[in-house]
């Protein structure tokens, strides 16, 4: 059961909270522009590291409101959760 | 032998004033309040608990804690049965029933004891290596292979009892209340941190309470019962005995199961039986101990062999002898202070046989200096006995150990006593993540790094002494209390005795006898699997040498001990057989629960109703008083038909349908999902989630509007209505309503925070009534004044609000059965109300209510689709004939890209078609039925589509269904096949409209 830092409530149990996968992807400006394997790789391709993730969380059954977090995904210690629109923080060296 | 022969006449922590009797087995004992069922059948002379789990030996009872692999026993009548349960941790109370498992038809005669006879035909593997061929009898053997082995049996009937949850948030959490962990909790509680202490026993204090240590020169106990009372009187403490710490989660979770009313022979009627405490604890110490490791000698099993220190518990703790005349073996200093307490409390020390040629150690030499008989360098060869131990054998090892033939000497005994060193309770600990590391001179994995905020202190870190517990304890509370915020400082150490030179030990895994290992008897290293040394030894010349397949081949460590008192032994032989070191070896890895957590406890109080919530419409009384027929769409309860006397579904449905389509029916719609959208950018949002266009939608007007995924397909579908020039009211599918919330609120608050919109969910504010078919008209009119129901004045896809019976309503001209069709929402408050109000008007037009079953048909006689059954996540617009609701010409919208995919485009896709059934055919196709061209070629056939939605049509008057099919439009008039196990269906491809395609009715 993880702490999660919402950034407008404070720490919450994980049971409060959905991930929405990834974060810090951008919705094409050109969709009608590109080719369906980039449309493809935009839709469909994620990152998968062991280590250090930037992902989007949901406070689903709080505030409601989406945030970013960077959180490890061994040892699921979070770096940081941010509000949307706050730039990307640096990742920890480990 | 006697009642309470065994009990010693003064001593011990029992309460004598409280006599309590109690049946095992069908017979009645007596014993104390304070007794756990262990020291009471011990007190009263029974040894044999048992029957093991493969061979079926007689066991008695090894240890005086959680790591009792032996004395399982059954608790307990009838639904309240519960097996597996450890006699060393289940407190006497009066009426207690227990009964012996794993035996028939007695514990003294057990006919599956042949298995031991045979056991030379069992090795470990044996039932994968025997009951393999043929691969399809498996299921056949395993019948009967788990009813031989099993161990107690479950109750049957629902659980009576009452669970609970709680939630707990701390500074200091600490586990396990011995000398280390009262000392971290003082340490922390004295600085106001909020601090939770628990223990899984029912008197906190651990070994201090078995002890015969001075404590600022008094008892041990005394001690423990003042610092547990200046615990006790701190605001910000709290003390949680009968509490097991059994998981250790992410983020410092722990979970702890308190067993509230277990011990009480009537609970009161307000107690949860067990309680699961959540807590989150800013810092974790963990204080959880060590374990007595028994050694690996021949017969180690027989009834009357247990650990040293579980003697010396039960003496001290229960005032009970285990036994009169007991031999001592071990290969370490500290079993000698155990043998000297047994004996100051009274039992005979027939001799000391000590693995080690010549130990020197302080309490080696006061047991000689007491005239104990040591036997040094000298090992049990064998236990004689069978149900009860009469007496070992011992013999001299030779120099290499290989094997202890010389200067053989039977020494006569009825418990013998054994000792193998300490292992370090580190479950919890390395559940936390916690790196473990293998310190050789203890032959024990400790922890080394933590990887979560906790500190590990005392027995379960490596300590061996009382002086090194108390002060690793005050350390860690200290610090834990710091890291927490709080100014905290570790009390001075109380006065001690001084600490006892120690000898080293001698690690010797399995230890030899006359005979070769295996042969003439058992070595076990695993009680409850029923593993001996042999077996390990097999495994690895078998092949299996990781730690994690001996186990799964061996079945060593599982079982409800995970291998407690047996895992090191394991790994060492292991290791010995595969010329590896221990750590090279590896340790399994540590799961919750640390012991077993009844099912009951998991789940709290979400069983029966309490499972999930329900939800119920406003009008659901009525439906429970008409006696519908109910169906759960999600958590929705809704009605499914109204049957009346007599009539089955099939009759009441049809019935339903043909009131709505020929006189008016009546609908509980309140389940529709309902988002009001507000905000000056409302129409720009809704352009960019709905496939067609908002902006230029007229206030008062509605329109249908797709919704899909980014990659193109159909997400959600609905009639949304323009309230105001800001102001929206969306209506989703009713399954759908919380996950289309969400993804707008996704879409709103990330990717276009700058749209001003704020949406809310109304779902459960308004009630929704839908009278439908050709009388719908006149009757609303009798309970309306001031809304001009006429078509000209109140046309189709248009709102207009007002007053019906009285009740202020928005009344939308909307149809989902492709009749005249008026949808009044009220507030939910008022939906009942409104609902009796056309009941009562409409009794004169034949009004009839209809539930989910009848809608289904009625929509599907109108080809209307429902998302998530006409739609399964890969279905587009264009598939459902609705390309003309896409907007292609809006600069952006989600799915407008996907739509444009390769595969979105394909020639040959599935198209929504109808189907007409061949003459004859009164039964409706299953939905999921395939459709073939040619149903004579051989399976696998060409599939080109399947039916989605199947009813019988009572408009029709015959079957009709909805399907997905190849290229469907293009096939008007086909014949196509449904090859059903039973028979094959001959289906006409027709238009998906079966009623009114002019739509003369739906605008009427």
């Amino acid at each position: 059961m993880l702490l999660i830092a919402c950034p407008w409530c404070g720490p919450r149990a994980e049971l409060e909270f959905r991930c929405g996968g990834q974060g810090h992807l951008t919705r094409l400006t050109d969709a009608m522009e590109v080719s369906d394997a980039e449309f493809a790789r935009y839709l469909y391709m994620r990152d998968n590291p062991k280590g250090w993730h930037y992902e989007r969380w949901n406070h689903v059954n709080g505030c409601r409101r989406w945030f970013n977090a960077v959180r490890h995904t061994v040892t699921h210690e979070f770096h940081a959760t941010y509000k949307p629109g706050e730039p990307k923080p640096d990742l920890p060296r480990s | 032998m006697s009642n309470g022969e065994l009990r010693l006449p003064t001593g011990g922590r029992i309460d004598r004033a409280q006599p309590l009797r109690f049946i095992f087995d069908g017979a009645g004992y007596s014993g104390y309040a304070g007794d756990t069922l262990a020291s009471a059948l011990l007190a009263n002379g029974v040894r044999l608990v048992g029957r093991s789990f493969k061979y079926h030996r007689p066991r008695g009872i090894l240890s005086a804690g959680a790591e009792e692999p032996n004395a399982l026993v059954e608790l307990g009548n009838g639904a309240r049965r519960e097996p597996n349960l450890r006699a060393t941790q289940i407190e006497l109370h009066d009426g207690l029933v227990a009964s012996s498992q794993n035996r028939w038809p007695s514990l003294d005669l057990d006919i599956g004891a042949i298995n031991n006879l045979a056991s030379r035909l069992l090795p470990s593997g044996f039932y994968y290596k025997t009951f393999m061929w043929p691969p399809s009898f498996w299921h056949f053997y395993e019948h009967f292979i788990r009813r031989a082995a099993g161990m107690g049996r479950a109750a049957t009937e629902p659980d009576p009892d009452r669970y609970d949850h709680r939630y707990e948030h701390c500074d200091v959490l600490v586990v396990g209340a011995g000398p280390a962990g009262i000392a971290a909790a003082l340490a922390a509680g004295r600085s106001g941190a909020r601090v939770v202490l628990c223990d899984e026993q029912q008197e906190m204090g651990g070994d201090l309470l078995a002890s015969m240590a001075l404590i600022d020169g008094a008892p041990a106990a005394d001690w423990v019962a003042r610092a547990l009372g200046e615990l006790g009187a701190l605001p910000e403490v709290r003390l949680l005995p009968r509490a097991t710490a059994f998981g250790y989660y992410d983020h410092n979770a722990v979970a702890i199961v308190e067993r509230v009313a277990d011990h009480l022979a009537r609970p009161g009627p307000g107690l949860p039986r067990q309680c699961v405490w959540h807590v989150r604890a800013r810092r974790v110490v963990l204080a959880t101990g060590a374990i007595e490791r028994p050694l690996v000698f021949r017969d180690n099993d027989r009834p009357g062999v247990m650990l040293a220190n579980a003697a010396r518990v039960y003496l001290r703790r229960y005032a009970v002898a285990c036994g009169r005349r007991a031999v001592l073996f071990t290969n370490n200093d500290a079993a000698y202070g155990a043998a000297l307490d047994l004996r100051a409390g009274g039992m005979d020390i027939a001799a000391i046989v000590d693995l080690r040629a010549d130990p020197k150690g302080q309490r080696t030499e006061a047991a000689r200096a007491q005239g104990l008989r040591v036997l040094a360098g000298r090992a049990v060869i064998g236990v004689q006995g069978s149900k009860a131990v009469s007496g070992v054998e011992v013999a001299r090892l030779q120099d290499d150990a290989s094997a202890a033939i010389l200067d053989r000497e039977q020494i006569a005994c009825d418990t013998v006593l054994m000792s193998g060193g300490w292992t370090p309770t580190i479950h919890l600990f390395s559940q936390s993540g916690g790196k473990l590391r293998f310190d050789t001179e203890t032959a024990a994995f400790v922890p080394d790094r933590a990887t979560q905020a906790l500190r590990s202190a005392g027995a379960c870190n490596g300590a061996t002494r009382l002086s090194d517990c108390l002060a690793q304890g005050a350390a860690a509370g200290a610090a834990a209390a710091q890291d927490a915020g709080f100014a905290a400082a570790a009390p001075p150490l109380p006065e001690l005795d001084p600490d006892l030179d120690e000898a080293p030990m001698r690690h010797l895994w399995v230890v030899p006898s006359d005979a070769p290992v295996g042969h003439k008897g058992k070595h076990f290293v695993d009680f409850q699997n029923d593993v001996t040394a042999a077996d390990i030894r097999l495994a690895s010349r078998e092949g299996y040498r990781s730690v994690e397949h001996l186990k799964r081949y061996t079945t060593t460590g599982m079982g409800t001990d995970q291998g407690k008192t047996s895992n090191v032994a394991a790994l060492a032989i292991l290791a010995e057989a595969t010329n590896a070191s221990i750590p090279q070896v590896g340790t399994t890895t540590f799961r919750p629960p640390y012991t077993p957590v009844t099912m009951g406890a998991l789940t709290g109080r979400t069983v029966g109703p309490l499972l999930e919530p329900a939800r119920w419409t406003p009008i659901h009384r009525w439906h429970v008083r008409t006696g519908a027929v109910f169906e759960n769409t999600g958590q929705w309860q809704r009605a499914r038909y109204y049957p009346m006397a007599g009539e089955d579904m099939h009759a009441a449905v049809e019935r339903e349908v043909r009131a709505a389509r020929n006189l008016v029916g009546l609908f509980d719609a309140s389940t529709l999902g309902k988002i009001d959208v507000k905000g000056p950018d409302s129409a720009r949002f809704l352009d960019l989630v709905y496939t067609n266009s908002w902006s230029k939608l007229a206030i008062g007007r509605s329109r249908y509007g797709l919704m899909l995924r980014d990659d193109g397909y159909i997400y959600d579908d609905g009639v949304t209505t323009r309230l105001g020039p800001e102001h929206f009211l969306v209506s989703t599918t009713s399954g759908n309503a919380a996950p289309v919330l969400s993804f707008m609120e996704d879409l709103l608050q990330t990717e276009w925070p700058h749209l001003k919109v704020r949406l809310t969910s109304v779902t459960e504010q308004f009630a929704v009534v839908t009278l439908s078919g050709p009388m719908a008209r006149r009757l609303l009119a009798e309970l309306t004044r001031d809304i001009d129901l006429s078509p000209q004045a109140f046309p189709f896809m248009t709102l207009r609000a007002g007053t019906v019976a009285g009740i202020p309503v928005r009344v939308f001209r909307v149809s989902f059965t492709g009749d005249l069709s008026f949808e009044i929402q009220a507030r939910a408050s008022h939906g009942l109300a409104l609902w009796h109000a056309c009941l009562a008007v409409g009794e004169k037009y034949g009004i009839t209510p209809y539930g989910l079953e009848a809608m289904h048909v009625l929509r599907a006689e109108k080809g209307y689709i429902i998302v998530g059954q006409e739609t399964d996540g890969t279905a587009t617009p264009d598939d459902l004939g609705m390309g003309a609701m896409v907007a292609h010409a809006k600069p952006d919208f989600i799915g407008k890209r996907g739509l444009k995919r390769a595969e979105l485009l394909r020639p040959e896709r599935k198209q929504l078609v109808g189907l007409r059934l061949a003459d004859g055919e009164h039964k409706p196709l299953p939905e999921g039925a395939h459709l073939v061209n040619d149903p004579g070629l051989p399976p696998p056939m060409p599939m080109l589509g399947h039916v989605t939605s199947s009813y019988y049509s009572p408009t029709v008057g015959a079957p009709i269904a909805l399907a997905m099919i190849k290229n469907g439009r293009a096939r008007m008039g086909e014949e196509l096949y449904a090859p059903l196990p039973d028979r094959v269906v001959r289906a006409r491809v027709v238009a998906p409209c079966f009623f009114d395609p002019e739509g003369k009715r739906l605008h009427g």
